[in-house]
């Protein structure tokens, strides 16, 4: 593995580490997408083997049949314990918002609901800054109040890897430790570390999902890349955005702002 | 190795208001070819929208609330590459109230690009940023003198604006690697040199990066590994951390501080791989175990015994201070340093350093928000210390008050001592009690012993009363000694020098002298500077029963104006280093058993106080024999009434 990777994947240990420490009970939310699997092999190394807390799927029942299939391998492969969260129906989210968005938002909802339920004062995402411009502003560890919003006009300052590991009772903590990771240095990483991934990443007939979401929103882009050296090396030239199969992100100038205010991932 | 396998360079770009931060971060990324298809329309497109000309800045100013104000809101960091190599540029913010956000983009950067408009020149924040790089040990700095198409490329214009900005950063101690003209607006002097300013021979932006070196200097340091967390699986115990600087082998002999454990690493754990692991370095998270059950826990920092940290309980910081509440002596805070937590208190604060205009204020009260002060601090325990200068990494602060990171620095230990106790060097040594009993060294001597320990500046009148003291005392038959510096450094103690350590280890000898000769029965004088509390707590500790702290007290002025020895002259021209009260500290008693104002007083007043008070502690011997009573203080003080 190159230096870059070995870099990366050090300082993202060290905040898993940070974060079992000080953060109690605490859970990480998987995707099943490739960022979140990466994460997931990480929290694996970190902990030699073991995996210390649980793994949360925020589910909608709208995930696409490969990607359920490979949750269930992987439960079984190695060992999980796996909280599969359902989502509540989209009929009780904010009729205003447009489709997309309001879809996305189920998973603002479950996530809430998922809070109350077990109580957890952590959880670790796999978001990257490189995604989204929203995103780029996030702080490693990052407080939500009671109701999951975000004040993103008044962060407190992160600086030296030293972290905000208190916070008042009612708030949760996002820990974001791929956070300086890029959509390359993610293949990259699941190649030299041969981490399996949804099979859905790789081209057929012209057409491959960049980037996983519910069926209903997200759509396979234009590509040949068959396999991960060719995604690798896609990526190395590509110019299209990695959400750009996303379709909350472009009903409006501002939706997915709107959405991280409310609370999404 | 190829462009691809590096580690994006952390840049940071810093700089005044409106000075085009935002618009350069976007045209480098438009001539560096690294933004996405479409993303430039986009941006166009929401421009006409809203009925303004094309705003590179829009590109990064993803949040709506900042559209609106035209201001950066928070960090953002930005990938880009030249074909030399890969870059992460940290967006930070130019208005004031962010600066919270500035600090948290640039202690991550290897090099900063300074922004400075051509039009407005030196301007508040950029003074302030400038100050921060310095404070944040910032070594590699370009200054790029932006809008340059809105002095029509004037040569003259940046010449002004470049030594203006230059001699501003060496008054603060920071040297600009470069300078360059550019204009972020039309892309001159970013990638590709402009015919618009021939007069300028020098590198582009782009270039100036390229040039710029990423810090190698954790992996030459010493071995620090600061225990994260210690986990227990199975039978193993494994401790998890980061190496941040040097090199841990397996089989290396550990030092932990400030516990003082030691332990050898029996393995380098890895997982999926086997445990063929033998080396580890700086960046590495890693787990060990070791071959002893010894105390470690989170916070405990492992070093070789050579070049282990320093300890101590007292410690000087540059912090910058970040919060609401200001920062006040007396206050306790939450500190970490690396992954050891304590609680401290401030101490003391030396200077408070306005960094807009640099204004120095030597008396200060407190420290609000975004100022930088020198601060001391106290903790109740050792805490393991790097001097920033010798471990960028390990020597710096960071500063909680309540939830939040308060402020942060850099750590400074001039002046003080390496406390680290020395490891017993026997286990065979056994005490041996006395035949004599202090009753019967009483009744021979006439009184019991006692420690009288002068502590003050040079010049306070340390000496001078002590001899003084001594020579009443022997008047009255009364068995003393003084312990004075120079006649101390003579014999016992003439293996010793100035450093911090040596200081330390004079005064543990003599108040391990001065407990013996109290033990046999003396009144026993000292007479030394002993500048550091904790060096007056272990004298104090050699006998406690019988340790007086007499704090001689004048102020630094008098001192200065005294100057028997012309020592003080010497410091300020810079003859002796290290002289307390100059440039290094004097801690004063925090609860002394007496205070003798000599600045206010004359010799023969402090003399009395001090006979007084002597008066109280040692007891003339109460037996039988009625020629001793004549020994008693009562007597005394009525002859030196």
């Amino acid at each position: 593995m190159n230096a870059h990777l070995k870099a990366l994947e050090a300082k993202s240990i060290y905040i898993i580490r940070e974060a079992y420490n000080s953060v109690d009970p605490m859970a990480m939310l998987w995707s099943i997408g490739k960022d979140s699997t990466a994460l997931l092999w990480l929290v694996r190394k970190a902990f030699f083997g073991r995996i210390p807390f649980p793994m949360v799927l925020l589910d909608t029942g709208m995930e696409l049949p490969e990607v359920y299939a490979f949750r269930d391998q992987i439960i079984k492969d190695w060992g999980l314990d796996c909280i599969n969260h359902m989502c509540p129906p989209e009929e009780e989210m904010d009729q205003t918002l447009p489709p997309s968005t309001r879809a996305a938002m189920r998973k603002t909802e479950g996530l809430k609901s998922l809070l109350e339920e077990h109580k957890f004062k952590g959880l670790i995402l796999g978001i990257r800054r490189d995604e989204q411009s929203m995103r780029a502003k996030e702080r490693v560890f990052s407080t939500r109040s009671a109701d999951g919003s975000w004040n993103f006009k008044d962060q407190p300052p992160e600086f030296w890897d030293q972290y905000k590991t208190d916070f008042p009772e009612g708030c949760h903590v996002r820990i974001h430790p791929l956070l300086q990771w890029t959509e390359l240095d993610i293949w990259e990483y699941t190649k030299a570390q041969n981490i399996p991934c949804v099979p859905l990443y790789f081209a057929r007939d012209g057409k491959r999902y960049r980037s996983l979401g519910e069926k209903n929103i997200t759509f396979p882009v234009d590509s040949n890349a068959s396999n991960i050296d060719e995604i690798i090396a896609e990526l190395k030239t590509t110019k299209t955005s990695e959400r750009s199969g996303r379709t909350m992100d472009k009903e409006t100038e501002s939706s997915f702002e709107t959405l991280r205010q409310r609370g999404y991932m | 190795m190829s462009i691809d396998h590096q580690s994006p360079m952390p840049i940071v770009i810093v700089g005044h208001v409106d000075h085009g931060k935002s618009t350069l971060v976007g045209r480098m990324l438009h001539d560096t070819g690294s933004l996405p298809d479409g993303k430039v329309e986009e941006v166009r497109k929401a421009c006409e929208r809203r009925g303004v000309a094309m705003e590179w800045s829009f590109l990064l100013d993803a949040f709506q609330a900042e559209r609106d104000q035209a201001i950066t809101i928070d960090t953002t960091q930005i990938w880009f590459k030249t074909p030399y190599r890969p870059y992460v540029i940290i967006d930070a913010p130019g208005h004031r109230e962010f600066l919270k956000n500035m600090v948290s983009g640039a202690s991550q950067a290897d090099a900063a690009i300074l922004v400075v408009d051509a039009k407005e020149g030196l301007q508040e924040q950029t003074k302030r940023h400038a100050y921060l790089l310095s404070l944040l040990g910032m070594r590699q700095v370009a200054i790029a003198v932006n809008k340059m198409d809105a002095v029509n490329y004037d040569d003259a214009i940046f010449a002004k604006v470049s030594s203006e900005v230059d001699a501003y950063l060496k008054s603060i101690n920071v040297t600009a690697t470069y300078i360059v003209p550019i204009s972020a607006r039309e892309g001159d002097m970013i990638s590709t040199h402009s015919n618009k300013m021939p007069w300028y021979k020098g590198k582009t932006l782009t270039e100036i990066l390229d040039s710029f070196e990423v810090d190698s200097s954790p992996l030459t340091r010493a071995l620090r590994f600061p225990i994260q967390d210690v986990y227990r699986f199975e039978e193993k115990r494994i401790l998890v951390g980061r190496v941040e600087t040097g090199t841990l082998n397996k089989g290396d002999k550990l030092l932990f501080s400030p516990t003082n454990e030691e332990a050898t690493v029996t393995s380098i754990e890895s997982w999926p791989e086997d445990d063929a692991r033998v080396i580890a370095q700086a960046g590495e998270s890693i787990g060990i175990t070791l071959d002893q059950p010894i105390f470690v826990e989170r916070g405990h920092i492992g070093s070789h015994f050579k070049n282990p940290p320093m300890l101590s309980n007292v410690f000087r910081a540059n912090i910058f201070w970040l919060a609401k509440k200001p920062l006040k002596v007396g206050n306790t805070y939450k500190i970490r340093l690396a992954t050891h937590e304590a609680r401290v208190t401030i101490q003391s604060i030396e200077t408070v350093i306005d960094t807009d205009d640099l204004k120095r204020d030597e008396t200060p009260t407190e420290v609000g928000k975004n100022a930088v002060a020198q601060i001391t601090f106290r903790a109740s325990d050792m805490l393991p210390l790097d001097p920033y200068t010798d471990n960028a990494r390990m020597g710096r602060v960071v500063v909680y008050d309540g939830y939040d990171i308060a402020g942060g620095g850099l750590i400074n230990m001039d002046g003080y001592p390496d406390q680290r106790k020395e490891a017993p060097k026997s286990d065979n040594i056994f005490m041996v009690d006395h035949q004599v009993s202090r009753d019967l060294r009483t009744k021979l001597k006439g009184h019991t012993g006692g420690i009288f320990w002068f502590t003050g500046l040079s010049g306070s009148g340390k000496s001078t009363l002590a001899m003084a003291v001594e020579e009443e005392l022997a008047k009255r038959g009364f068995h003393s000694y003084v312990l004075d510096g120079d006649n101390v450094r003579h014999g016992l103690n003439s293996d010793l020098g100035f450093s911090p350590e040596d200081r330390a280890e004079n005064i543990r000898r003599i108040g391990e002298v001065a407990a013996l000769m109290a033990d046999a029965g003396l009144i026993v004088i000292s007479a030394f500077i002993s500048p550091y509390r904790a060096d007056r707590a272990r004298a104090r500790a050699a006998k406690p029963a019988l340790f007086n702290e007499i704090y001689v007290q004048a102020d630094l002025a008098t001192c200065e104006r005294r100057d028997p020895k012309g020592l003080y002259k010497k410091a300020r021209d810079g003859q002796i280093k290290q002289f307390t009260g100059i440039d290094a500290p004097y801690e004063a008693p925090e609860n002394p058993e007496i205070i003798i104002d000599t600045t206010d007083n004359d010799v023969q007043t402090c003399v009395k106080q001090i006979l007084d008070y002597i008066g109280t502690k040692v007891s003339a011997e109460n037996g039988t024999d009625g020629a001793n009573k004549e020994k008693s203080f009562t007597t005394v003080r009525s002859l030196s009434a």
